[in-house]
C-alpha cells in the first residue's frame, strides 16, 4: 500500500507522512490567514461574513466537545463489551435533569455537575451488574434491553419533569462573553471589531479537552487502562490471563454512564434540557462512533469534531439540509473505511 | 454472529402449528375474512386494519432479521418514504406539491421508491455487519426523521402533508371501513405468502445460510452483499405497500409518523411477536395495538410507553423468540435455540 513509506527517505520523492505534513501545513496556513486577516469582500460574499463563519466554527468545536463527552462513554462501553447501549441518550438526559434539580436545591452549579456524574456512574454500575451481566455475550438481546430501558426511562422522565424546557443556571463566574483576538471588521472610525464568544462555551470545550486527555492517560498509562485496552482487543484472552473482567466491565460502564451524566449537566447549562434531547444525543453518539471507529477515544474525538462542525456549519450555510451533511459524512466513512476512521478491522 | 437465529432445519424452525401451513392457515384465513361480519367499524379499522399495516412493516423487519440476521430499524422510514411519495405525487390538501397523478401510477411508483430506498440503506449498512447494522439503521432512521422535519421544500417540514385520500373506483371509496379492511387484508396476505414462499426459495435458503455463516457462503462463491441488498429491496417493497396503506389510513403523513419512537415501536412489535415465522409480526402488531387502545382504561394514556416498554423487557428476558417462542415452549423440543450467539 505505502511503497513510499517502506522505502523511507528514498530519492523517489516524498513519503506519505511528509506529503500529509505539507497538506496539513498549508491547511493550517490558510486557516490562520482566514482567522487573522480582515476578509476581502469576495470572501465575505461567499461565506456570508467572517463573524458568521467563525461563530459557526467555534460553535461547532464546542458542540464537538459536548458530543465527545457523550460519545466517549458510548464508544468505551461498545468497544469493550460489544454492548450497544441505546439508552445512552437517556443517561445524558437523566444527568441533565438531576443536575438541574441539584443546582436548584443546593444553589451550587459544581455540586450539580458532580451529582450528575456520580449518580449516573452508580446507575451505570447497577445496570451493568444487574442487567447486562445476565445477558453477556448476547449482543442483540443486550441491545433490545437497552431499547426497552430507554423507552421506559423517557416516559418516566416525561412524567417526572413534564414536557417543559429547563435551563440549568450557571454561576456568575461562568457567564459573560470574552473577546477573542480575532478581528472581524473595522468600523469607519478605524476601531477594530473583535469576535466575542460566550465564556461558558469555552469552558465546555476546555473541560472536554481535559477529560479527553484524562481518558487517554487512563487508557494508555495505567494498569486499569491496559486491562481495558486488552479487553477491547481480546476479551477472552484477558479473562484467561487472570483478570477479573467483570470488575473491568463495571468500571468502564460506570465511567461511560458517568460521562454521559456529566455531559448532560454541562450540555444542559449551555443549551437546554427537554424531552427529545435523549434521541438527539443518542444520534450524535451513534454517528460519532460509526465515523470515529468503535472503541477508540481518539476516534471519538475526531468523529465528534467532524459531526459538530458539520452540524453547526450546516446550520449557517444550508439550514434545511444540515442533517444531510452529517449523514453524508457517515455514508462516506462507511464506504471508504467501514470500521471507522480509527477503528481496527476485525 | 449473534444476530443469527440458528436453526438446524428451516421447516422445523417454524412454530409447529404453522409449519405445515394447511389447516391452521385455512382457519386463520376464514376468521380474518369473516371478521367484518362481527366487528364494528372501530374494531375493523383501528384494530384490524391498523394491526395488519403495522404487522406488514414489522414483517419487512422480520424478513431481514429472521432470515438475514440484519436487524434494521429503518423499515418505518422506508414505509414513510412511500407515504411521502403518495402525498407528493398524488393529491394532498396542504398546498405543497400534490402532482395529482392517478393512484395506479402513484402506488407502484411509491412502492418502487421504497424498495430502492431500502436497497440503498441495505447497501450502506451491509458495509459492516452484526450489531453495527442496528446502529447504522437507527442513525439513518433518526436522520430521516430530522431531515423530513427540517426540510420544507421537499417534505413540507413539521406539518407534513394532510388530506391524502384513498382512491375511489368501481363505485367504492376504498377508505370506507369494510373495503379498506379487505384491501389491507389482501395486501397483508399477499406479503405474508410472498415471505413464506421466499423463505423456501433458493434465494431464501441462501439468505438463511448467509445469516448462519457468511464466510462459508462467500467461500462457496455466493455474493453475500448482493443477497443482503436484494433482501433489503424485497423488505422495502413490503414496507412500501404498508406505507401506502398507512398514509391512506391516516389521511396524512408528517415527521411524527416516522419518528424514532415509532421506528422502535416496529422493532418492539417484531420482537414481541417473534421473528422465527412471518406470522409473528402480525401477532405482535395485534398485541401492541390492543394494548395501545385499551391501556388507557388500565393506566391512563400518558403512561402507555412505560407499560409497553416493561412488557417488551419482560419478553426479551423471558422469551427471546417472542410470543411465538412462548407458544413453542408448550411442546417439548430438543435443545431450544433462541436469539443466542452461535457457537
Amino acid at each position: 500500500m505505502s511503497i513510499a513509506g517502506e522505502t523511507g527517505a528514498a530519492p523517489r520523492g516524498l513519503t506519505r507522512g511528509q506529503a500529509w505534513g505539507i497538506v496539513a501545513f498549508f491547511a493550517a496556513a490558510v486557516f490562520a490567514w482566514l482567522l487573522f486577516a480582515v476578509w476581502p469582500d469576495w470572501l465575505n460574499a461567499i461565506l456570508i461574513s467572517k463573524k458568521a463563519f467563525f461563530s459557526s466554527i467555534f460553535n461547532g468545536i464546542t458542540l464537538a466537545g459536548l458530543y465527545f463527552l457523550v460519545a466517549s462513554g458510548f464508544t468505551l462501553v461498545f468497544g469493550l463489551m460489544r454492548n450497544v447501549n441505546l439508552a445512552h441518550g437517556s443517561l445524558y438526559l437523566l444527568g441533565a435533569y438531576l443536575g438541574y434539580e441539584v443546582t436548584r436545591i443546593t444553589g451550587y452549579w459544581l455540586v450539580g455537575v458532580a451529582a450528575g456524574f456520580a449518580v449516573l456512574a452508580v446507575l451505570g454500575l447497577l445496570m451493568q451488574v444487574f442487567v447486562f451481566r445476565r445477558l453477556e455475550g448476547d449482543d442483540l438481546r443486550q441491545t433490545l434491553v437497552t431499547i426497552g430501558i430507554s423507552i421506559v426511562a423517557a416516559d418516566l422522565m416525561l412524567w417526572m419533569w413534564t414536557g417543559a424546557t429547563y435551563q440549568i443556571a450557571t454561576p456568575a463566574w461562568l457567564d459573560g462573553a470574552v473577546k477573542l483576538p480575532v478581528v472581524t471588521a473595522y468600523r469607519s472610525s478605524g476601531d477594530a471589531v473583535f469576535l466575542t464568544y460566550p465564556f461558558y462555551r469555552l469552558v465546555v470545550l476546555a473541560a472536554a479537552i481535559v477529560i479527553g486527555i484524562g481518558l487517554w492517560l487512563l487508557l494508555n498509562r495505567t494498569r486499569v487502562g491496559m486491562m481495558i485496552r486488552a479487553g477491547v482487543d481480546d476479551r477472552a484472552m484477558l479473562a484467561a490471563s487472570g483478570v477479573n473482567v467483570h470488575a473491568v466491565f463495571a468500571v468502564v460502564f460506570a465511567i461511560g454512564a458517568g460521562l454521559a451524566g456529566f455531559a448532560g449537566v454541562v450540555g444542559g447549562s449551555a443549551l437546554s434540557v427537554a424531552p427529545g434531547e435523549d434521541v438527539r444525543y443518542l444520534l450524535a453518539s451513534l454517528v460519532v462512533v460509526i465515523v470515529g471507529g468503535m472503541g477508540s477515544i481518539t476516534g471519538a474525538a475526531i468523529g465528534a469534531l467532524l459531526i459538530g462542525l458539520a452540524e453547526q456549519v450546516g446550520l449557517v450555510y444550508f439550514p434545511t439540509y444540515g442533517i444531510v451533511l452529517t449523514f453524508v459524512i457517515m455514508v462516506v466513512t462507511l464506504a471508504i473505511r467501514p470500521q471507522g476512521i480509527m477503528g481496527k478491522a476485525r | 454472529m449473534s444476530l443469527a437465529l440458528p436453526t438446524s432445519d428451516p421447516t422445523r424452525a417454524a412454530t409447529p402449528a404453522f409449519a405445515g401451513g394447511g389447516l391452521a392457515h385455512l382457519v386463520l384465513a376464514a376468521v380474518l375474512v369473516l371478521y367484518p361480519a362481527v366487528a364494528s367499524d372501530f374494531f375493523l379499522t383501528q384494530i384490524g386494519a391498523y394491526s395488519l399495516i403495522l404487522g406488514m412493516v414489522a414483517l419487512s423487519l422480520m424478513l431481514l432479521a429472521g432470515y438475514g440476521g440484519m436487524v434494521s430499524l429503518a423499515q418505518l422510514s422506508v414505509a414513510g418514504m412511500a407515504g411521502y411519495a403518495v402525498a407528493i405525487f398524488g393529491l394532498n390538501s396542504s398546498g405543497v406539491h400534490g402532482f395529482g397523478w392517478p393512484w395506479w401510477i402513484v402506488v407502484p411508483f411509491a412502492v418502487l421508491i421504497a424498495g430502492i430506498a431500502s436497497a440503498l440503506i441495505g447497501a450502506i449498512s451491509s458495509r459492516t455487519d452484526g450489531i453495527y447494522t442496528i446502529m447504522i439503521t437507527l442513525a439513518i432512521a433518526t436522520a430521516t426523521f430530522y431531515f423530513t422535519q427540517q426540510n420544507y421544500a421537499l417534505f413540507n417540514g413539521f406539518p407534513g402533508f394532510a388530506g391524502i385520500r384513498a382512491p375511489e373506483f368501481w363505485g367504492v371509496f376504498w377508505r370506507d371501513p369494510v373495503p379498506f379492511y379487505y384491501v389491507t387484508l389482501a395486501v397483508a396476505a399477499l406479503c405474508y405468502a410472498a415471505v413464506l414462499y421466499a423463505a423456501r426459495s433458493t434465494f431464501g435458503l441462501a439468505l438463511q445460510a448467509i445469516r448462519d455463516n457468511p464466510r462459508r457462503m462467500r467461500a462457496i462463491g455466493f455474493d453475500v452483499t448482493a443477497h443482503k441488498i436484494v433482501a433489503y429491496f424485497f423488505a422495502g417493497l413490503i414496507a412500501g405497500l404498508a406505507g401506502v396503506l398507512l398514509v391512506w389510513f391516516n389521511g396524512r403523513i408528517s415527521p411524527g409518523t416516522i419518528n424514532v419512537a415509532a421506528a422502535i415501536n416496529i422493532l418492539i412489535i417484531a420482537v414481541i411477536g417473534g421473528m422465527r415465522h412471518p406470522i409473528g409480526p402480525f401477532l405482535g402488531a395485534l398485541v401492541v395495538v390492543l394494548m395501545q387502545t385499551f391501556a388507557i382504561d388500565l393506566i391512563g394514556a400518558e403512561r402507555f410507553n412505560t407499560l409497553i416498554g416493561l412488557f417488551f423487557l419482560v419478553i426479551v428476558f423471558a422469551s427471546p423468540d417472542g410470543l411465538l417462542g412462548l407458544w413453542g415452549r408448550f411442546r417439548p423440543r430438543s435443545g431450544q435455540e433462541s436469539l443466542g450467539p452461535s457457537p
